[in-house]
């Protein structure tokens, strides 16, 4: 360090020192990153358990040094349930993206947030498959090309994209949503304070709190890191607002 | 304190559950096993375990992944359709060597089946459900009594191997009413350091999972399972006998059609024919051993096996007989239960010829 | 005047993605387009030390958290 200077930030020490293994640009690194600097500013890197997806983040476990279960796809908010409801004075969160929590486990995000389920779901929306190569999601969008809708996906035959935040915001249990993204740093550091009220109300036992991120895939999308913002700002937020949904009732 | 009492099977599994110390039960209603979910929502306010009617049986079997990853002693029952729910989540927890107790009380199928009970999972239980090499530990109750202490032992072996283990039962014994004696409640406080509770300071984060990217470690991953399926092989058969010492044919069964099965080598006895009964108790480690002896006998001329199913065990059977004597089946599929003396008449039939 | 501000950005653990680049407010930084680290990437590096203002954006959407930041201290 240069003498006269001091340090005023580093990598969270709650981030294991494995290099992440996403694609240059990708916002589950920056989320990651986030959650980690959230749990070491509130000191409960001892109490926190965290449930991993299947998709690009599958080796959640490998970054986030927290004691974590790997989920089947889909099943992480079941998962998350049977680990909240033995520890309840921990902190669970579930991680997952859009067809870990928007198709193939749908019934169990639904049902975790209709009973309330006490923990935080941190669900990375980026309208794409990583993993298995680029294929469409539940929430790909309209006329959006991908390897399973190579012609842009047609509402007609797939539906229209679901709005996650929208749905899980009308249950009564559900305490705190909201959307955000990564895609500049006014943006970043709102997303960090999301998932810090996130984790504070779990920490009061208010009930299910739910962030969504506005996530890009560059290597799915084709593009550059740089050409997946402006696609986020164009295309993605008109249809995925950012904001809350819904918040507890002020006391 | 222990106590007799005259209890349904299911609610007994349920009251043997608790007294073993039941931390988390994640079920879903299905016939005809909807009493033990039933009981433990009466007893809950009693006592210290979770509760919790999930969504489906895809949902419990993965609470159950997560309570028992949690380090809770953890249990779900269903029905034959259910237990096909729960393939995949039973292939992960066998993986990532959770602890914990499922119960099939079994019904007619395949598909959606009827509610009378059979013994038709037997495939399912044993060779393994859900993709990749693994066994559950299955243990095979043919009474009330067993499924009290099948349930204490199940949860016993299942922490001992850090294993899923099984009790394979059937509609008949889950809703059949007989004298229990049920044993003294466990304080149950166990040691599992690898659960996720927390990382602890100073020492390495937990976790479980069930991915193994590189080959190498798949496959050592396969040998330390294997290793510890052996090991469960050579000290966990149970079985019993009945009139066998001196038997000239043996009838092998399990569950329901074992009970149906001794009221035949009595009477077949009392016709003048020499049979026995052999009873695996645990199906999965199978007591192949104890079959390939008796096979060697000069005395024993044949095996029936007798199953509610249209011949799963058989094979187990005749795998142990290994071509030493022949192997015969009997069952009756669908829901149908066989009476003692269609089971003695196939045994007559056999010998004759 | 020194500045109030510099970053160090992790060669190896940089992706090359360059949204630090175009986030940075003073244009201090760009990726060195005439090596590339030890993953064949060409990572970002500080080019002008002298008007960095220790405002952390670079940090911030950095996803790999390659970036540590300095501030002068008052």
């Amino acid at each position: 360090m240069k003498e006269g200077y001091k340090l005023i930030y580093q990598k969270p020490k709650t981030l294991r020192e494995k290099r992440m293994h996403y694609c240059p640009g990708c916002f589950h690194a920056t989320t990651h990153k986030l959650m980690m600097e959230v749990v070491e500013e509130l000191g409960i890197q001892e109490k926190t358990i965290g449930v991993c997806p299947v998709g690009c983040s599958v080796f959640a476990y490998d970054y986030m040094d927290v004691d974590m279960q790997e989920a089947a796809h889909g099943r992480a908010a079941a998962v998350a349930t049977g680990i909240k409801r033995m520890h309840p004075n921990k902190i669970v969160f579930s991680y997952q993206g859009d067809g870990d929590l928007a198709a193939i486990g749908t019934a169990e995000t639904i049902h975790a947030c209709n009973r309330g389920e006490n923990f935080t779901f941190i669900f990375i929306n980026n309208g794409i498959y990583g993993m298995t190569g680029g294929q469409m999601a539940p929430t790909t969008l309209e006329g959006q090309k991908t390897t399973t809708s190579p012609y842009g996906r047609d509402p007609k035959k797939a539906g229209p994209p679901l709005k996650m935040c929208e749905i899980v915001s009308q249950f009564e249990a559900v305490a705190y949503v909201e959307r955000v993204s990564c895609n500049t740093p006014a943006n970043a550091r709102k997303a960090k304070r999301a998932i810090k009220k996130a984790f504070e109300y779990q920490i009061q036992g208010l009930g299910t709190t739910f962030i969504e991120v506005a996530s890009n895939c560059p290597s799915g999308w084709k593009c550059t890191p740089e050409e997946s913002l402006e696609w986020l700002k164009e295309k993605a937020f008109p249809y995925f607002p950012l904001g809350v949904f819904k918040k507890p009732e002020e006391v | 304190m222990s106590e007799i009492k005259l209890m349904k099977g299911n609610e007994a599994l349920a009251e043997a559950a608790i007294r073993a110390g039941l931390q988390g039960y994640f079920g879903y209603p299905i016939t005809p096993q909807s009493e033990v979910v039933e009981y433990l929502a009466r007893e809950e306010p009693k006592h210290n375990y979770v509760l919790l009617q999930a969504e489906s049986e895809l949902a419990a079997v993965n609470m159950m992944y997560g309570a028992g990853g949690a380090g809770a002693r953890v249990m779900t029952t269903t029905s034959s359709p259910g237990f096909s729910l729960m393939q995949e989540g039973i292939s992960y927890i066998a993986c990532a060597q959770i602890p914990c107790l499922f119960a099939n009380i079994v019904r007619g199928g395949p598909g959606l089946g009827t509610i009378q009970p059979s013994q038709s999972d037997y495939f399912q239980a044993t060779k393994g459900g859900g993709h990749g090499d693994y066994h559950l530990i299955v243990l095979a109750p043919n009474s009330v009594q067993e499924m009290v202490d099948h349930v204490y032992l199940g949860f016993e072996l299942a922490d001992k191997y850090r294993s899923p283990a099984m009790l394979l039962s059937d509609g008949a014994i889950g809703q059949m009413m007989e004298k229990v004696q049920l044993p003294d409640p466990i304080e149950y406080k166990p040691d599992k350091p690898w659960a996720t509770v927390g990382k602890k300071p100073g020492q390495e984060r937990n976790y479980l999972t069930s991915l193994y990217i590189q080959s190498e470690e798949m496959e050592e991953k396969n040998i330390e399972l294997q290793a510890k399926f052996k090991k469960i092989e050579e000290n966990e058969v149970r079985f019993e006998e009945y009139k066998t010492n001196d038997a000239e044919i043996i009838i092998v069964s399990f569950g329901l059609s074992s009970r149906i099965s001794k009221k035949s080598v009595d009477m077949a006895r009392e016709a003048g024919l020499k049979v026995g009964l052999f009873r695996p108790i645990t199906v999965w480690p199978f007591p192949a051993n104890k079959i390939a002896d008796i096979a060697t006998r000069k005395q024993v001329k044949f095996f029936i096996s007798v199953e509610m199913n249209a011949g799963q065990m058989v094979e187990d059977v005749k795998l142990a007989v290994n071509g030493k004597k022949p192997v015969y089946f009997y069952g009756r599929m669908g829901g149908i239960i066989p009476t003692p003396k269609e089971i003695l008449t196939a045994v007559q039939e056999r010998s004759r010829s | 005047m020194p500045a109030k501000g510099y970053v160090e950005i992790s060669v190896e653990g940089c992706k090359g993605c360059k949204l630090c680049v175009i986030n940075c407010p003073s244009d201090c930084l760009a990726l060195k387009t005439s090596e590339t680290n030890s993953y064949g990437l060409h990572y970002a590096y500080m080019t002008d030390e002298d008007n960095c203002i220790a405002c952390q954006n670079c940090a911030v959407i950095c996803p790999d958290a390659a970036i540590t930041v300095y501030k002068k201290a008052s």
